[in-house]
């Protein structure tokens, strides 16, 4: 992975620039240790390493925006941070840039029941919004397996997702409005308690672009009311094929499940090892299924869920009786990650999107790239929306391993790409996918998406390095190829 | 001489902005033209019409996806999906006889680029909150594609998002590919006999705060109520609030009676089952209250809990009608035509509570005149107007259509 050659001036001016940024928040707020600064020399995607030129944490939108202002005048690149907890290297640091740390934005403003919504500052957690209106049975619907500790600035960032976005929508579909800075200092707010924006959808644009538009400084998101009961019905299938036509036969007839997930035989031994949830181990498919609403509801599209389920091969069949049963189906998968980490000295988590369809032949050509490889790979699948989770195991400590597995996840992304999906779901391309963009867009369409961060960014200093393989001057994409006097008159019919 | 372009594939639409930017021709971009009086008149010197690019490209029930060339009528989309029983979720609109130009339904174009939503914006969102991904033509003269055929996908920015309400101002968009949904096996409406705005807003919010999954919140005042084909509306005599709820049958048959019982001390409760529950959102979804007088339509987006003190503003000052949908989040307002379509007024009833309006239905002349979309502040239009020269930097593409000059 290679990054942009550090600015040797920024770094030879790092003292001044610390100073200087110094005068625009409290002295506590500057990091600069080398100790110090370990503590952010990566995110979730621990593989790349970099210390930051710096690292800032401010507190108000006001400093924010001084920063900004500052680091535009003088050159100075930024990386805006949440929690760390990307998995795509979104918030990896540069050599030559200041770290923007949004920790310390961790409030709560206001809880509005009236017009279902919350408003809060970017640094607090996903979770801790669904904690402050649990006790009015009120929750935040994106729930990304990091919901502990990633925050929702960084949500909107990624636009994340989670186990129950077929029914509940992503991040995107959940955020009503922002404040923001941009990289010129000005303070601009999209959306707010209201639906639709106006004018252009520049909330819906900045949803998902990485830290490359803006820093997010206030957030307000909807809120919806829980279901009043969920149950879960586990089903093991001889084959993968069996458990994919389940999905589909399931949304056929027109159920939406709230969360539907899938998992192999690898990832069930390694969940079933680690927490016993009651898998079965002897599937070559494992799915969850779980269904929301009243009672009622939930009852009669269960009965339905299990007879489409025996139609399609189901070999093993539990309906969850009561909450600390559906709890008790969720906990393996829940812990994939961990469970996984038990077999494998390390592993890799690849996030791309397919249509469901074409699982079967996805899951086929893996095991063969597997072997090629001689890597294993288990995959755990947010079924009803195709994004494929698929958790290569190798050993860092081995000489090339690494490498090796970085070349495997990439055929398994240009497979994705290939049968119609995309490199990313939920986690982002950050530095991760970054080379890859290519396999999945022209050149004319990258310029287009950079041409739109040149309106965002003029000089290009927000998180560069990431989701664009090659960096082109803001100048020389706005250039328009007018070929005037060679263009024919074109033949195109008339009315 | 006007120029009247009518492409019949993409390369052909590439062609002619080519030549629109190698002559500084600009094109007035339509195809069914149902909502050419929706946003500004712009001046273009030539026409591009997309009509030609019609027809569904792919169509996947089981994975809930549908592409389809811009120009496709919507009533072909609707009548394709449900032969597997599935819909639009967001609802869209039918504004055709409201601005006078017929009930062809438009097309999903149109849909896309207007960002339409009805009465269930509340529970699924928007046209924004559905489109997957799409192939267009910019304004400087480039194919280029964004998104894919999968709901999850944050693979580079979402350029979808900006076609979504871009009135055609950024690219030509040739084809589309957006997320479809299950009609469900059921749907009914609660409705509330409540007469003043303020008691209608609170049974509203109410209803939207319980767990049933409310998919539809509106409220018709007594004089609108009157104009409603659906008698038990019509005759109440008074203002009525309506709750719509969908699903499986149990179910919806245990969330209306739990509503039912919920609502009851904000009035007298009623039911309406589907053909009279279709009936009166179709009513609510397409404006039909309005349709047919020369009044002067404006749509407001506000916080729902201000609605009803926003909607009392607007009335005292205007003297106009209101209804509400989207629970008291959407206010339809319906004002005695004048030159300035009274937007001063209108805008300054939002005041401080945040929200917008929109000029949907005004004369030509006034709507050249007066903002249609609400005017932003400096660094946001800015903003804007940075983003539209990034896709049409020439502005060949519907100038004026959203702003003046831009």
């Amino acid at each position: 992975m290679e990054m942009p050659d550090p600015d040797a001036v920024i770094l030879s001016r790092r003292a001044a620039i610390i100073t200087d940024l110094g005068r625009l928040v409290p002295d506590e707020n500057i990091i600069v240790d080398e100790n110090q600064l370990r503590a952010y020399e990566c995110d979730g995607l621990s593989a790349y390493r970099q210390l930051p030129l710096t690292v800032v944490l401010p507190e108000t939108t006001a400093q924010v925006a001084a920063i900004l202002e500052y680091c535009r005048d003088e050159g100075v690149k930024i990386v805006p941070r949440g929690a760390g907890t990307s998995l795509s290297g979104g918030a990896l640091p540069l050599a030559d840039a200041v770290t923007l740390g949004l920790g310390k934005f961790n409030r709560i403003l206001e809880i509005d029941y009236d017009n279902r919504c919350v408003v809060v500052q970017p640094g607090v957690t996903n979770k801790a919004i669904s904690d402050a209106v649990e006790h009015k049975d009120f929750y935040y619907a994106p729930d990304p397996s990091s919901r502990i500790a990633c925050s929702i600035g960084g949500n909107i960032a990624e636009n994340a997702g989670g186990m129950h976005c077929l029914k509940y929508g992503l991040t995107t579909n959940n955020v009503l409005g922002v404040e923001m800075v941009l990289t010129s200092g000005e303070v601009i707010r999209l959306g707010g308690k209201h639906m639709e924006s106006e004018g252009y959808d520049l909330l819906g644009l900045i949803t998902g672009s990485e830290g490359l538009l803006g820093v997010i400084t206030e957030v307000t998101v909807r809120i919806l009311q829980k279901p009043a009961t969920a149950r879960a019905l586990l089903l093991g299938f001889p084959s993968s094929e069996a458990g994919g036509a389940t999905v589909g036969a399931i949304i056929a007839a027109g159920i939406i499940p709230g969360g539907m997930e899938m998992m192999d035989k690898l990832a069930v031994n390694a969940m079933e090892d680690f927490v016993h949830s009651g898998y079965p181990r002897d599937a070559e498919s494992v799915l969850i299924v779980e269904l929301d609403g009243p009672d009622v509801e939930v009852d009669y599209l269960v009965e339905r869920v299990e007879a489409i389920a025996r139609d399609n091969g189901a070999v093993s069949v539990r309906v969850s009786k009561d909450e600390q049963e559906r709890q008790m189906f969720w906990a393996g998968r829940m812990s994939a990650f961990p469970s996984v980490g038990r077999i494998s000295p390390d592993y890799f988590c690849m996030d791309g999107t397919i249509p469901r369809a074409q699982l079967p032949k996805v899951l086929a050509r893996m095991a063969e790239l597997s072997e090629h490889y001689g890597l294993r790979v288990a995959n755990v699948f947010h079924a009803g929306d195709g994004n494929l989770h698929p958790l290569i195991l190798y050993d860092a400590n081995n000489p090339g391993e690494l490498e090796k597995t970085e070349e495997f996840g990439a055929d398994i992304l240009r497979l994705c790409v290939e049968v119609g999906g995309v490199l990313t779901g939920e986690h982002g391309v950050g530095v991760e996918k970054r080379d890859l963009m290519c396999t999945m867009f022209s050149e004319d369409d990258l310029k287009q998406q950079q041409r739109v961060k040149c309106a965002f960014d003029p000089d290009a200093l927000l998180n560069p390095g990431k989701v664009y393989p090659v960096l082109h001057r803001c100048a020389e994409l706005g250039r328009v190829h007018v070929h005037g006097g060679q263009t024919r008159f074109p033949d195109i019919p008339r009315f | 001489m006007a120029e009247h372009f009518k492409p019949e594939n993409p390369d052909q639409v590439l062609e002619a902005v080519q030549w629109g930017l190698a002559e500084d021709r600009t094109f007035d971009v339509f195809a069914a033209r149902t909502k050419q009086a929706y946003g500004r008149p712009t001046p273009a010197t030539d026409s591009l019409d997309l009509s030609a690019l019609s027809g569904v490209d792919l169509y996947e029930p089981g994975e809930l996806v549908m592409s389809a060339r811009a120009a496709t009528p919507l009533a072909d989309i609707a009548a394709t999906l449900a032969e597997h029983r599935q819909r639009l979720a967001f609802e869209p609109p039918d504004w055709g006889p409201l601005f006078g130009s017929g009930d062809a339904g438009g097309t999903i174009g149109g849909v896309f680029v207007c960002n339409m939503a009805g009465p269930r914006r509340l529970q699924t969102g928007a046209a924004r909150d559905h489109i997957l991904g799409f192939h267009a033509v910019s304004g400087r003269g480039e194919h280029f594609k964004s998104g894919g055929r999968v709901v999850k996908n944050v693979t580079g920015f979402d350029l979808s998002k900006l076609m979504a309400g871009s009135f055609g101002t950024l690219a030509v968009m040739c084809d589309v590919t957006f997320k479809v949904l299950p009609v469900p096996e059921k749907a009914r409406t609660v409705l509330v006999f409540a007469d003043d705005a303020k008691t209608a807003v609170a049974a509203m919010t109410v209803a939207l705060q319980s767990p049933f999954d409310v998919s539809a919140a509106a409220h018709l005042p007594a004089e609108i109520a009157a104009a409603s084909g659906v008698s038990y509306v019509s005759r109440a005599g008074g203002g009525m609030t309506a709750i719509r709820v969908e699903g499986p049958g149990p179910s919806v048959d245990f969330r209306c009676q739990a509503l039912r019982q919920m609502l009851a001390e904000f009035g007298e409760t009623e039911e309406l089952h589907s053909f009279n529950s279709a009936t009166l959102w179709r009513e609510i979804r397409d404006v039909s209250y309005f349709v047919g007088d020369d009044t002067q339509v404006w749509r407001l987006s506000v916080p729902p809990s201000e609605g009803a003190g926003v909607a009392r503003t607007l009335s005292e000052s205007t003297g106009g009608r209101t209804f509400f949908d989207w629970g008291g989040g959407m206010i339809w307002l319906a004002i005695d035509a004048r030159p300035d379509a009274a937007h001063a007024t209108v805008r300054a009833a939002i005041g401080a509570t945040g929200g917008h309006a929109t000029l949907i239905r005004a004369a030509d002349d006034v709507r050249a005149v007066v903002p249609v979309f609400q005017p932003q502040p400096g660094p946001l239009a800015e903003l804007a107007a940075r983003v539209k020269d990034s896709f049409d930097p020439k502005g060949v593409l519907n100038p004026g259509r959203m702003t003046e000059g831009v």
